[in-house]
């Protein structure tokens, strides 16, 4: 279903679906500037994605130099011992010059904004996480029709 | 824009110089929830971004920006709230 002419789409549905610390952005810096313009937003998280509302690793995503030809780091070195961490703190470091704020502070943010959470209940018996593992603001546990009807809302929907 | 060269005294003025985007609309949305109708936020923002994503914000929140204020490092965006969502 479309928008009918001359009427904006009001509504924000964003899958993450990566657990890295460049791919978990995106996604709440759209969702959180969507609510601000008064969207309605929802997040579902699904795979890696979890691993951006899961309480053992929301404070330690990580970026990887292998895979990643935007890095200048040629694959094979990439795969030493250490790279991926001091990639991480490479990007860190340059994040933080920029005032850029951290995923839990990014999450709180959308969260005050009125975005909704959602956690994907196929990925969390993947991978054997549990309720109380997942942050506080995770509003509940969806599966794929839940999703696909809050998409066919008329939303704006993004895989990320 | 009559006002546009040096603006008017703001209701309340939001300081989001040195964040970048999404930091000047998050700041902006925070200052709009508090606000009244008639109130005027000034937004003062070093992020490039920050006047097309104020326009943008403002079009579609049905508000309007009064006054864009050019500081040489860094802009003062003022707008009225004129509709409040939520």
């Amino acid at each position: 279903m479309s928008s009918k002419a001359g009427e904006k789409r009001n509504k924000l549905v964003i899958i993450c679906s990566k657990g890295s610390l460049d791919m978990a952005y995106p996604p709440l810096m759209l969702a959180t500037t969507g609510a601000a313009m008064g969207m309605d937003v929802d997040l579902y998280f699904t795979f890696w994605g979890m691993n951006m509302i899961s309480k053992k690793t929301i404070d330690s995503l990580k970026i990887s130099p292998v895979g990643n030809p935007a890095l200048p780091m040629p694959n094979i070195l990439g795969m030493l011992p250490g790279m991926t961490s001091m990639t991480t703190s490479m990007m860190q470091g340059k994040m933080k010059k920029i005032k850029m704020p951290s995923i839990r502070e990014m999450i709180k943010t959308a969260k005050d904004s009125g975005v909704r959470f959602h956690a994907c209940s196929p990925t969390m018996d993947m991978m054997g996480l549990k309720r109380e593992d997942l942050i506080p603001e995770v509003d509940d546990i969806i599966g794929a029709a839940t999703y696909l009807e809050l998409a066919s809302e008329d939303a704006i929907t993004l895989f990320i | 824009m009559s006002s546009s060269q040096s603006g008017v005294k703001p209701t309340t003025v939001v300081d989001s110089r040195g964040t970048m985007c999404p930091g000047p609309i998050t700041d902006l949305f925070r200052a709009y929830r508090n606000a009244s109708i008639g109130d005027i936020i000034e937004l003062q923002a070093t992020d490039p971004a920050a006047k097309s994503d104020t326009e943008a914000w403002a079009r579609r929140s049905g508000n309007e920006i009064i006054a864009v204020i050019d500081e040489k490092d860094y802009l003062r965006i003022q707008v009225r709230i004129i509709k409040k969502g939520r």
